[in-house]
């Protein structure tokens, strides 16, 4: 094994498949690691997975502590829990990074409680930086509002989640080296409670993340008395419709095409916000967009500060004009 | 069956920008802003009122929070849970999902044995998701969360459908149990007329850590591993141009087309 008080990523895998976070965390969790001045490990875990190990490594894990067995085959939150418990008790990690998916969203917490540690959700960065006269880890979370918030966290490991697609992926090197360590994973003896019967694959379709144009609307579209309008326009740009959590209460929009703090990160190459103040818990979904149009009627919403062009008027106005304007040309 | 709902009050979706922090505490503050009860946590009370028609047995729901919450779970009462309680005590507040959900384990022991724990998948406030689990956790009983149907019932176990970004697993999960739910799973009922009437003659109890023989420095603000060092406006801008066009809609619109045409193809 390493030394204690590494950086830890746990690494998902689904059907042998890496998920794209868990690289991006290793990016980060390098980063941290050379702040802290310690090593950085990579926790994979599963059946039959040694051999993406080396993918881990290429892209910055000088360790991966490889955890297989059948019962880890499919996800199980007791399982992983246990096997993921066992491992850090062994080393004491310093931090530990997952990624904020269905399944990281389910199995970090149930970690963090049976560690009694603390857990920093949905995390926009993490940096090593002088807090209280020494160096350590600090963890940026979005606020109420269009404020941040700038979190520790006083036990040890200290963990975060942090949603896909929010960090970039590191630089892959096929000349990095690295170590794994095969370790016994500890089921412990208790019976599970709990048993995945199986997984079944849905496409889900929306497109959002892929999606060259993305058109979201707001809490502001219910003085037009629904989404018609924002559909309307992501037809005319060929776009996909994504939304705020006000329009998720709503109904406009189903949880997968929420944008967001809990939702999609999206990175299209035209952003048109519609109707929506710009909360940070909205806008960190859409920083990776190259341009942002706003449309609201507060003049003083903090969306067009976190936009390239913006729209200040009735949306009952602007929008029907806005979809004249566009269908221009095309 | 007997069910437990935690719910949490969340200021008025309309109303969401509004709510601000306090930079010393790092804690919320909302006054003077409406509150309902979170939407999933709406399901989660549907589900277990349909899983009492089912089964028998009783629903509780328990909130955490402010005096005002109260008024989330006289209406909890009104759509047909059978009592409430409020854990509400100033030494809560601050309290980040680790020293919330010890906070609920206390009010749930206390409560005594339950066969089911339902919650919503997360809330509309903070959205970390993270209580749910925490809860399972510190109860020591197997959780599912993000349920978003469920298959079978009967007074052992659970067979249910948890959402995954492009599908879904099949659980089975044996009782006692925790489960967070999402808003696919059903359509809440409202509160009817002769449900305000009943509600009137339930029994909502108020517990502080007297009550539930806790500390309060293992709850609140102290009692939560993670600390807010300080809260900070973003930045403004975030290299964004930050062109911004007012006036009479089709002139403000047409200019504003025009250069965004010229910073990306249309």
């Amino acid at each position: 094994m390493g030394q204690n008080g590494e950086v830890w990523v746990w690494v998902e895998q689904r059907r042998g498949e890496l998920q794209r976070v868990s690289l991006e965390l290793i990016g980060k969790g390098a980063e941290l690691a050379r702040g802290l001045g310690v090593g950085l490990g990579a926790v994979l875990m599963g059946a039959e997975v040694e051999g993406l190990a080396q993918e881990l490594i290429e892209h910055g894990a000088e360790w991966v502590y490889l955890a297989e067995s059948q019962a880890l085959r499919l996800y199980d939150n007791e399982a992983y829990t246990r096997v993921l418990t066992a491992l850090i008790k062994e080393s004491w990690p310093e931090v530990l990074l997952m990624g904020a998916t269905s399944i990281g969203k389910d199995l970090a917490p149930r970690v963090a409680a049976r560690l009694r540690t603390g857990l920093n959700a949905h995390c926009i960065d993490i940096c090593v930086e002088e807090v209280g006269g020494r160096r350590g880890v600090v963890y940026l979370v979005a606020g109420f509002g269009a404020t941040m918030m700038k979190l520790t966290c006083q036990r040890r490991p200290q963990m975060a989640t942090v949603r896909p697609g929010i960090l970039p992926l590191p630089r892959r090197d096929g000349a990095r080296r690295g170590e794994v360590v095969r370790t016994a994973p500890d089921l412990g003896g208790a019976p599970l409670r709990a048993q995945t019967l199986e997984i079944i694959e849905e496409p889900t379709g929306e497109g959002l993340e892929g999606a060259e144009v993305v058109v979201a609307g707001g809490w502001g579209m219910s003085t037009l008395g629904g989404f018609k309008l924002v559909e309307e326009l992501a037809a005319v740009l060929g776009g996909a419709v994504g939304g705020t959590r006000p329009a998720l209460d709503k109904g406009w929009i189903t949880e997968w095409q929420l944008i967001g703090q809990s939702g999609k990160t999206v990175s299209p190459k035209l952003f048109v916000s519609l109707g929506a103040s710009g909360a940070m818990h909205f806008t960190t979904g859409f920083t990776r967009a190259k341009v942002v149009l706003a449309v609201d009627q507060d003049p003083k919403a903090p969306i067009f500060e976190v936009a390239d062009v913006g729209i200040v008027g009735d949306l009952g106005e602007v929008l029907p004009c806005l979809i004249e304007e566009l269908k221009v040309g095309r | 069956m007997d069910i437990i709902v935690c719910l949490k009050q969340v200021p008025h979706p309309e109303h969401f920008s509004k709510v601000t922090f306090d930079p010393v505490r790092g804690t919320k503050i909302r006054e003077g802003i409406p509150a309902v009860i979170n939407p999933p946590d709406r399901n989660a009370l549907e589900e277990a009122l349909r899983l009492r028609e089912a089964h028998g047995g009783t629903v509780t729901v328990l909130s955490m929070g402010r005096p005002q919450t109260r008024e989330s779970l006289e209406e909890a009462l009104a759509t047909g849970a059978d009592r409430a309680i409020h854990l509400c005590d100033r030494a809560f507040s601050g309290a980040d999902t680790l020293a919330t959900a010890a906070t609920l384990a206390a009010g749930i022991r206390k409560l005594g044995r339950f066969d089911l724990i339902l919650c919503g998948a997360e809330s509309m406030v903070g959205a970390t998701g993270q209580v749910g689990p925490q809860l399972a956790e510190l109860l020591d009983v197997p959780q599912v969360t993000l349920v978003k149907a469920i298959e079978s019932s009967d007074s052992g176990r659970l067979v249910v459908r948890r959402a995954l970004e492009h599908g879904y697993m099949r659980v089975m999960v044996s009782l006692p149990a925790l489960i967070t739910v999402t808003r696919e799973l059903n359509t809440p009922r409202l509160p009817s007329v002769l449900g305000i009437i009943e509600a009137a003659s339930k029994q909502t109890l108020t517990w502080g850590c007297a009550e539930l023989g806790i500390t309060p420095d293992a709850v609140g603000l102290e009692g939560s591993p993670t600390k807010v060092v300080i809260i900070f406006q973003r930045q403004a801008g975030q290299g964004r141009q930050g062109e911004v066009f007012t006036g009479p809609a089709p002139e403000a619109v047409r200019k504003a087309v025009a250069r965004l045409r010229e910073l990306v193809e249309l």
